[in-house]
């Protein structure tokens, strides 16, 4: 394995954990609901990252690009329908605080 | 090798700032700056087509479903949005001392160099998807009708409620009740109406 390779292999091991923490920190710290969508788009970023470096080093780039194409699509259609949940919670709340979501109504 | 670890700090930075911006526009452009970095990371390892689905999905359609969500939500003065959201500026100092730790830590981490990687195979995304990945694609149709009904439904009752709306707001002509369609209309019984009340007004409700 070229040294070029082996730097970037520890350069990404540092990196991407850096990612998932942020995105996790992000998830549990938070208390604004638009916030943890923030969260778990970073959440999904770095698992593309990882996906593509994986795909890129071992030389199997297509089958990472569909696994990622896949996990993206998914990822809008998860943001579309959460951005409405949120928007909803927000007319029956008038708040963005997950707090307020702890009481539940029948 | 200088310029991936570049785009390695600048995608940190990116994503660090969009958690810890406290404007919801700015943290939503800092997540489509991400995302571009992303991207052209993507591109420098060789998988064009999902940097271009990276960029044109994420950097953008998100973002804008992102500033949608941020200005149908957004309170209309600026002393309500501070009364919402109080700022909370421990966060400031903890994320990017944990996220420093953690560097520190992973430096440090031995890493096993010695696997072999397996012969590259050379193929094609769109041969890899229609004849390896099938079951993906099936599941990519079914999330997308699942989410587009689902973002029907819950604006449907948005839709609805909006005509609801029309109703409360007629003013009442004098000493009058609600006519059974308009009752049925709002989805009451019975109540009780003070004399030129307009309906917008908290009314008292009889069970």
């Amino acid at each position: 394995m070229g040294s070029n390779t082996a730097q970037l292999i520890r350069a990404m091991a540092v990196f991407i954990p850096l990612l998932f923490i942020s995105g996790f920190y992000c998830l549990i710290v938070t208390r604004n609901l638009i916030r943890a969508l923030i969260g778990l788009e970073i959440l999904s970023k770095a698992v593309t990252l990882l996906l593509i470096f994986a795909g890129y080093i071992t030389g199997r780039t297509a089958l990472a690009q569909a696994c990622v194409i896949t996990l993206i699509l998914i990822e809008a259609v998860l943001v579309a329908v959460a951005a409405g949940i949120v928007v909803n919670t927000v007319q029956h709340t008038a708040s963005l605080d997950r707090r307020k979501l702890e009481n539940l109504k029948g | 090798m200088a310029i991936d670890l570049l785009l390695l700090i600048g995608l940190t930075i990116s994503a660090v700032g969009s958690i810890l911006k406290r404007d919801m526009v700015k943290a939503a452009i800092a997540l489509a700056l991400t995302s571009v970095i992303l991207s052209v990371l993507m591109f420098r390892f060789s998988s064009p087509l999902a940097a271009v689905f990276e960029l044109s999905v994420c950097a953008s359609l998100i973002t804008v479903l992102f500033m949608s969500t941020i200005s149908l939500t957004k309170p209309l003065t600026k002393e309500k949005e501070e009364k919402r959201m109080p700022v909370r500026a421990w966060h400031i100092v903890v994320l990017p001392t944990l996220l420093i730790v953690a560097a520190l830590l992973l430096t440090f981490v031995k890493i096993p160099m010695d696997f072999t990687a397996p012969p590259a195979v050379p193929s094609d995304v769109r041969s890899v998807l229609w004849n390896n990945r099938q079951p993906d694609l099936l599941g990519q149709i079914l999330v997308i009708i699942a989410g587009f009904f689902g973002v029907l439904v819950l604006f449907k009752e948005r839709l609805f409620r909006a005509d609801r709306a029309e109703v409360w707001t007629q003013p009442v002509r004098s000493m009058s009740v609600l006519t059974p369609k308009e009752s049925d209309a709002v989805g009451i019984n019975s109540v009780e109406v003070r004399e030129g009340t307009n309906l917008g007004e908290p009314l008292s409700r009889k069970s």
